[in-house]
């Protein structure tokens, strides 16, 4: 008897092994009633920049949620944190656009109630039900912050701002420039082309053709003799500038803030091709064993004063209007700085980041995935 | 105390049942490691190879449990991976011969010209940076070959141009083989001991000078000591990703970094486990030859 209980249980757990889900689908809500006392533990993953002592030590205080912060240095890595050990390791994400559709069509999210979250109805309304954050209604993602990726430069050996994403892509400064090594980084050159050679007719960053996508190899190749380094961290990036390597890049404005603190004179612009850019959501993982600390936090981050403290540590835009005042406060001047008064047009300016599809919005499926882009990046890598 | 010596303990009654069955001690103390080889070592490269079978859904990044061998079609034909490929074995390769060239006198010295003191002191003196982190050497050879770092600034202050080396090839060359050194030196320098002094009488006495003794009797005999060091310096180089991260530059991916961003950021561990057995085969078809040259008589 006890045999065949254990082959009976060994049998049902090799069949369930084998039966998992070969195709994941979007988790299904399954709200809190209300917010109740905390688990006392909370873990997420964000990118550097996004959980200083700042506001996480105040939130720790009065939450009684010890938070457990990891680091990510590009979205591929969030993704795949997300879902090691099986999903359910950390509870949040600061996901960005480009992870957020991969996180939710994978099942490793699960449905956030807004009304649980009162700050969410203050949201800019574009940022409230976005696209890649909200799927039939449900909402998967918090908006965040958002910003665009700029071009940046030490002011002290290029006394001529530049104003073009030409300046990475010549040869005037060979040898000191750097850029990320990112696949999303193609889009960068997509858009560049998009501009320089509308003969490819390139629309959308991340909608490319294979053809569109060869010729932003091909750029990026020309580009790749010029590279002192790809940068895989932006601490990587502060340190290229601080010791001479670089003299310009692809930069996010953190590191212009970073490095400007520890007085480099770095100098950054949105260049006139527009920009590639973020805008951030807070996810919640399917398996989260800290639900109540994780809207505890969601509710904290959405709050005027950290989404203010929060934008300008980091150089980006809030997506609560509401931190206008608040950031004049810690910075005079911030709010019209970084567009949150004006911010619609700003919006316009920037291409979010995206998961490229294979299908692209016209309903052709004659567009690269983003294992094409992931290929494409090592052949453009070496 | 008097049942454990009269053998009617418990522990009496298993060792006189070991000591009537030498078989089953034997199995006794061989099976644990065994074990864990099978289990922790084996499985894992099985669990790997399998999985280099498998492919990854485009959008969601979902392992599909299908056969297919396009993942190792692609390491075969595609001409990048074949390139990082050869890059990470001739590294390997050149790391491996530097710190030969480098080790050898070292050890020859530690071994036969140097007292018992200097000896103790310069074993010391080459253990020592193993003690620190692996990382930390790394992050302070970046430091010291950057534009602006401390091999540039001294060349400078001595009237010469600056050494543009900082995030290249090269700069992997010389952090290689500045890490994996002891590990060449030390094998080095315990195949020179052993090798008696009278034979170096003999060979005078035969009328063999110093080239002739060199390259006739301690080259020979510490041959297994330089196979034992190189198989340190080889698969250590091979199997690193991290020294390619921190002082590579553009065109610097070993294959620990492909296997690593195809893991870590990718998520494609099948297309990762197809390249992962790229190091395998090359470090078995390695061991092989070491074995012949009875490199492990002296590990």
């Amino acid at each position: 008897m006890k045999t065949y209980g254990m082959r009976a249980a060994m049998v049902a757990a090799l069949s369930l092994s084998m039966a998992l889900p070969a195709v994941a689908a979007p988790v299904k809500p399954n709200y809190p009633k209300a917010i109740g006392k905390g688990e006392g533990e909370l873990n997420i993953v964000a990118w550097e920049g996004y959980a200083q002592d700042d506001w996480i030590k105040p939130f720790e205080k009065e939450s009684g949620c010890h938070v457990n912060r990891k680091y990510a240095g590009s979205s591929d890595e969030m993704v795949a944190l997300m879902r090691s050990g099986g999903g359910g390791q950390y509870d949040l994400v600061s996901a960005s656009g480009d992870a957020t559709l991969r996180l939710i069509y994978g099942g490793d999210v699960q449905p956030l109630d807004v009304k649980l979250i009162p700050a969410w109805k203050d949201f800019l309304p574009n940022l409230q039900s976005p696209p890649y954050n909200t799927l039939k209604g449900l909402h998967y993602g918090l908006s965040y912050e958002w910003g665009p990726n700029v071009l940046m430069w030490n002011a002290d050996k290029i006394k001529e701002a530049p104003t073009s994403w030409s300046a990475i892509y010549d040869k005037t400064y060979a040898g000191k420039i750097t850029v990320p090594d990112n696949p999303i980084q193609i889009a960068d050159a997509a858009l560049y082309l998009m501009k320089t050679k509308p003969a490819l007719g390139i629309t959308n960053p991340y909608e490319l053709t294979q053809k569109q996508l060869d010729a932003a190899v091909v750029l990026l190749k020309e580009q790749r003799p010029l590279i002192k380094k790809y940068w895989a961290l932006a601490s990587d990036e502060i340190e290229l500038f601080k010791n001479g390597d670089a003299v310009i890049g692809a930069a996010w404005p953190y590191q212009t803030n970073a490095l400007k603190a520890d007085k480099v004179n770095v100098m950054d612009t949105v260049p006139s091709e527009g920009a590639t850019g973020w805008a951030d959501s807070w996810m919640l993982s399917a398996k989260s064993k800290h639900v109540m600390c994780a809207y505890k936090f969601l509710n904290y981050v959405s709050s005027p004063k950290v989404q203010a403290q929060q934008a300008i540590y980091f150089g980006e835009t809030p997506a609560n209007p509401k931190a206008c005042s608040e950031m004049d406060k810690i910075e005079a001047g911030s709010c019209e700085k970084y567009h949150l008064n004006a911010p619609a047009s700003y919006y316009k300016q920037i291409h979010f980041w995206q998961t490229p599809l294979p299908t692209c919005t016209n309903g052709k499926r004659d567009c690269t995935s983003y294992g094409d882009w992931q290929k494409a990046w090592q052949r453009v890598k070496g | 105390m008097a049942h454990a010596v009269s053998g009617t303990g418990r522990a009496g009654r298993l060792g006189s049942l070991l000591w009537r069955r030498p078989g089953l001690s034997l199995a006794g103390l061989v099976l644990p490691p065994v074990a864990w080889m099978g289990l922790i070592y084996i499985a894992a490269l099985a669990v790997l190879f399998i999985a280099a079978f498998w492919s990854v859904d485009d959008f969601t990044g979902e392992i599909v449990r299908n056969w297919t061998f396009a993942n190792f079609q692609e390491v075969a034909t595609s001409p990048i991976y074949q390139k990082i490929a050869l890059r990470t074995v001739a590294m390997a390769a050149l790391v491996t011969l530097t710190d030969a060239i480098l080790a050898f006198p070292m050890a020859y010295f530690m071994a036969r010209i140097a007292g018992p003191r200097l000896r103790l002191a310069l074993i010391t003196a080459v253990v020592l940076p193993l003690w620190s982190s692996y990382l930390a050497r790394v992050y302070a050879w970046r430091l010291i070959l950057a534009h602006d770092g401390v091999l540039n600034w001294a060349l400078r202050g001595l009237g010469l141009p600056g050494a543009e080396i900082g995030y290249t090839n090269t700069a992997m060359w010389i952090v290689f083989s500045y890490i994996w050194l002891p590990f060449m030196i030390m094998p080095v320098y315990a195949a020179l001991e052993r090798i008696p002094a009278n034979y170096f009488e003999a060979s005078q006495d035969l009328g063999g000078r110093g080239m002739r003794t060199f390259l006739k009797v301690v080259l020979p005999l510490s041959m297994p000591g330089l196979v034992a060091g190189s198989i340190f310096t080889f698969s250590l180089t091979l199997g690193d990703y991290i020294t390619p991260v921190l002082v590579g530059g553009p065109g610097s991916d070993f294959i620990g970094n492909v296997v690593y961003a195809n893991v870590g950021v990718a998520n494609n561990i099948p297309f990762a486990a197809a390249y992962a057995t790229v190091p395998l085969v090359l470090m078995a078809v390695y061991l092989w030859l070491a074995r012949r040259v009875g490199a492990f008589d002296v590990m």
